[in-house]
């Protein structure tokens, strides 16, 4: 067997993955990097963030106030050296971005402009309209087309990372066009696969976030820190998920209960609408559950109303969330207000990852959203994880491009069987499995309406444990699924299959993460344990797999540096 | 009341095993006025079919993936609503003016090398160092190019392009916006290097003004509307002495 050997490989193809590309080639133009992902890039959920990514950019904002939002954000869960490397790197990374051709908005001199987000104590979150995640990828994307060294490996499909002598040696990829199995080996290897939010049955994410990085890397020995953090956005479109982003709060949108009341002045009376995601998703479920919720078709909602802006400021600053209103919902923004409730939205959990993107295991790097360098804590303010996915890929692409300019290739042998076994495992698990009789279709609902249920925006130790115990049946039910497929052209259902795989893998993760930290930290909400105990859970969790069903879990230090855990209040 | 159904006939194609494409017929619930074309393809996918191919991802207009014809009309499937269809049947197809990979997966390759042929980057004659800080950009600037800039590479508009559906040769709309889209950015100095590519003869000449292109766009770009300014360009920049900012 012959296979394709690189000096860096990169899984995954959006923001940050192609931010680490063009970092490598930037660290040593002599270095040859492969892109694999199983979209093309420009289809990465990247393209679906809206409201901005913040930065220190303005005289009047510093690095300390936007790491200390930053951190009191995270409910003191971030490591605080993280956070202070990261505010300083993340404006150089937007100038990066201005001169590559993003169209960032401008102020009346031409310089790039500011809007509040939530939990910021200033402007500082740059944007695109409200389309900035989408201008953001389309940018890198597009100058990543320059560089003859990055090559793509588009609709490849990653299923195992090549482990040889304790070091990452490359992945195995299905080549979903053909079908065939390929080792495409590299000296260095970045995770860069985005989130997980298809575990859920309600979630913002697209239908290509199945947490594929994460269960790789967890596959491989490293540990997946605080899956129990997962991100609930107040503001998803009813039936579909679709984000409505929080820049309608910081351009001066209302959120409205059913007796038109400012809810929020119960809960972040300071704040208001810029409160923090995980505080304003709670008190929107507490208004649902005490009854002043509107009642829909698809479940209770509230009203988010920027009738008060006027049209012109809407189609300035706001103009797809018109376009998503009069398309998605038959409503237009300007006249009638906005039905919203709590929507997954992000995992703040992932590869354990240190801040230059490198985990335990040598030549293995994790970047974005499917890693956990520690920035984001038990909660991630809008708009820091565009910046996180140009600052943490940046730096993984540097540090995974230093590796391999001073580390020798792999040899064929290894590899060549390592890709014999998994194409054995795959083709003897699905393509030409006999017999079964479990839909994947059935048994990924059911993973994701018990992911709601059981692990949602509050949590209890009874519905923990009842969805570690859904989960592992499903596990059991999965044994027996059927392929339908044997094509070995672009076999969505085998991909489908090896998704669902990923994801139930993670899944239990979250489900026993979330049962072990009996304390309420950021988005981790435990109804019978409502309050934060930094003496007993001020410490990162970390899930290794095991031989039983359960993950082992373990804990380390969260570092604090200059800012000492205090009372969040807003 | 009996619960209503829809019809929806997808085209079936795989290459290891068919010779032609051909059409499959599916009676599914339309449980939810709400449902899209793309919540039926995912029905069958999960409940009836396991086998049927397609892309998608973001379901909210923005990926670019799930581009389909759809009775006839190139759609972006997650927002063609099966109320505006019911009670007639849909027939849902892969884009055409492609080659069909699988079922309604199509090959897009073309355009990722027609993409990379525009030089779709910032040029610069000197590289704006990054201690300098950001370009000064104004919104008048940036309302120059930015429909340009709003192109999520569907490839509706390729599937409604006659002239490609002819000659694949034949740069195409998003192509030739994409190209507009950096040669009207205050900050690029590179339209020289990609006039030899837009304004050949499969570049914008071989456009016969259909205008197909901008009626299909989902969002709202111009297409045709950035052929003609760029063979109006191309003209200028051979009659007259001096030119773009560039010189």
């Amino acid at each position: 067997m012959d296979f394709e050997s690189y000096d860096v490989l990169v899984v995954g193809g959006g923001l940050a993955g192609i931010r680490a590309a063009i970092a490598a080639v930037d660290a040593n133009p002599r270095l040859s990097i492969a892109m694999v992902s199983k979209v093309y890039p420009m289809r990465s959920h990247t393209v679906s963030a809206e409201g901005g990514a913040a930065a220190v950019l303005r005289p009047e904002d510093s690095y300390e106030t936007h790491a200390f939002d930053t951190i009191k954000g995270s409910d003191y869960l971030a490591d605080q050296d993280v956070v202070e490397a990261f505010v300083r790197e993340a404006p150089i990374e937007i100038i990066q971005m201005e001169h590559w051709g993003c169209p960032w908005s401008r102020d009346s001199d031409g310089k790039i402009s500011a809007r509040p987000f939530g939990g910021m104590t200033t402007w500082r979150t740059a944007f695109a309209a409200d389309k900035t995640g989408f201008h953001m990828l389309h940018t890198v994307f597009q100058t990543s087309l320059q560089f003859d060294q990055i090559h793509r490996h588009d609709e490849a499909f990653a299923t195992k990372l090549l482990i040889e002598d304790s070091r990452c040696v490359g992945v195995v990829a299905i080549d979903m066009r053909t079908g065939r199995f390929e080792a495409i080996t590299a000296k260095s290897v970045i995770l860069a696969t985005g989130g997980l939010g298809r575990v859920y049955a309600f979630s913002t994410n697209g239908n290509i976030c199945t947490g594929d990085g994460m269960a790789l890397a967890y596959r491989a020995g490293v540990g997946l820190k605080d899956m129990e953090m997962v991100q609930f956005h107040p503001t998803g479109l009813p039936y579909t998920g679709i984000l409505i982003t929080e820049a309608v709060r910081g351009e001066g949108g209302y959120l409205l209960n059913k007796d038109g009341e400012r809810f929020l002045k119960r809960y972040v009376p300071n704040k208001m609408e810029l409160g923090p995601r995980d505080i304003i998703s709670r008190a929107m479920t507490t208004e649902f559950e005490e009854g002043r919720g509107f009642d829909g078709p698809h479940g209770k909602y509230m009203h988010l109303d920027v009738r008060h802006l006027g049209e012109e400021v809407i189609d300035r600053k706001l103009p797809f969330m018109r376009e998503l209103g009069r398309e998605f919902v038959g409503i237009d923004i300007v006249k009638d207000p906005i039905p919203v409730r709590p929507v997954q939205h992000y995992m703040m959990g992932g590869v354990d990852a240190d801040i230059s993107g490198a985990t335990p295991i040598v030549g293995l790097y994790a970047a974005g959203e499917c890693a956990n360098v520690g920035l984001n804590g038990g909660n991630r303010l809008g708009s820091n994880s565009l910046s996180e996915c140009l600052v943490f890929g940046a730096a993984a692409g540097r540090a995974a491009a230093e590796h391999a300019s001073a580390t020798r290739a792999v040899g064929a042998n290894p590899v060549d069987a390592l890709l014999a076994d998994e194409t054995r495992r795959i083709e003897a698990s699905f393509l030409d499995k006999k017999g079964g009789d479990e839909r994947i279709g059935t048994i990924r609902e059911e993973m994701q309406h018990d992911m709601d249920a059981g692990a949602g925006v509050f949590r209890t130790r009874e519905g923990l444990e009842k969805l570690t115990r859904q989960l592992g049946s499903l596990r059991d039910r999965f044994e027996k699924i059927k392929i339908e497929d044997s094509s070995r052209t672009f076999n969505t259902e085998l991909t489908a299959a090896l998704e669902l795989d990923f994801m139930l893998e993670v899944a239990e993760t979250i489900a026993y993460s979330a049962l072990a930290r009996e304390e309420s930290r950021g988005a981790h909400a435990r109804r019978d344990f409502p309050d934060r105990d930094d003496a007993k859970w001020l410490k990162h969790t970390l899930a290794f797999r095991d031989d039983g069903p359960a993950p082992r879990l373990e804990y380390g230090d969260v570092r604090i540096t200059n800012f000492k855990p205090q009372a969040r209040t807003y | 009341m009996a619960e209503k159904r829809i019809t929806i006939r997808t085209t079936r194609f795989d290459p290891d095993k068919d010779k032609a494409p051909r059409l499959q017929s599916y009676d599914i619930p339309f449980a939810d006025e709400s449902m899209v074309v793309l919540d039926a393809l995912n029905h069958i996918k999960a409940h009836v079919d396991g086998s049927l191919s397609y892309r998608w991802s973001c379901r909210m207009g923005i990926c670019g993936s799930c581009g389909m014809m759809v009775n006839g009309i190139p759609k972006l499937t997650c927002n063609a609503f099966l109320r505006d269809y019911w009670p007639r049947s849909i027939t849902v197809e892969p884009l055409s003016n492609f080659p069909i990979v699988r079922d309604l997966v199509i090959d897009m390759e073309d355009f990722m090398h027609k993409l990379k042929s525009i030089k779709p980057w910032i040029i610069r004659k000197q590289e704006y160092p990054l201690g300098a800080g950001e370009h000064r950009q104004t919104m008048d600037q940036i309302d120059e190019f930015r429909q340009f800039s709003e192109c999520i590479n569907c490839m509706l508009c390729y599937a409604a392009c006659p002239v490609y559906g002819l000659n694949n040769e034949f740069l195409g709309p998003a192509a030739t916006a994409l190209a507009r889209r950096y040669n009207l950015d205050s900050r690029d100095q590179g339209i020289k290097e990609r006039l030899p590519v837009i304004a050949d003869a499969e570049g914008v000449w071989e456009c016969s003004f259909v205008g197909e292109c901008s009626v299909v766009c989902p969002k709202g770009v111009d297409p045709a509307k950035a052929i003609q300014q760029t063979k109006l360009d191309t003209t200028m920049r051979f009659v007259l002495p001096y030119g773009n900012r560039d010189e």
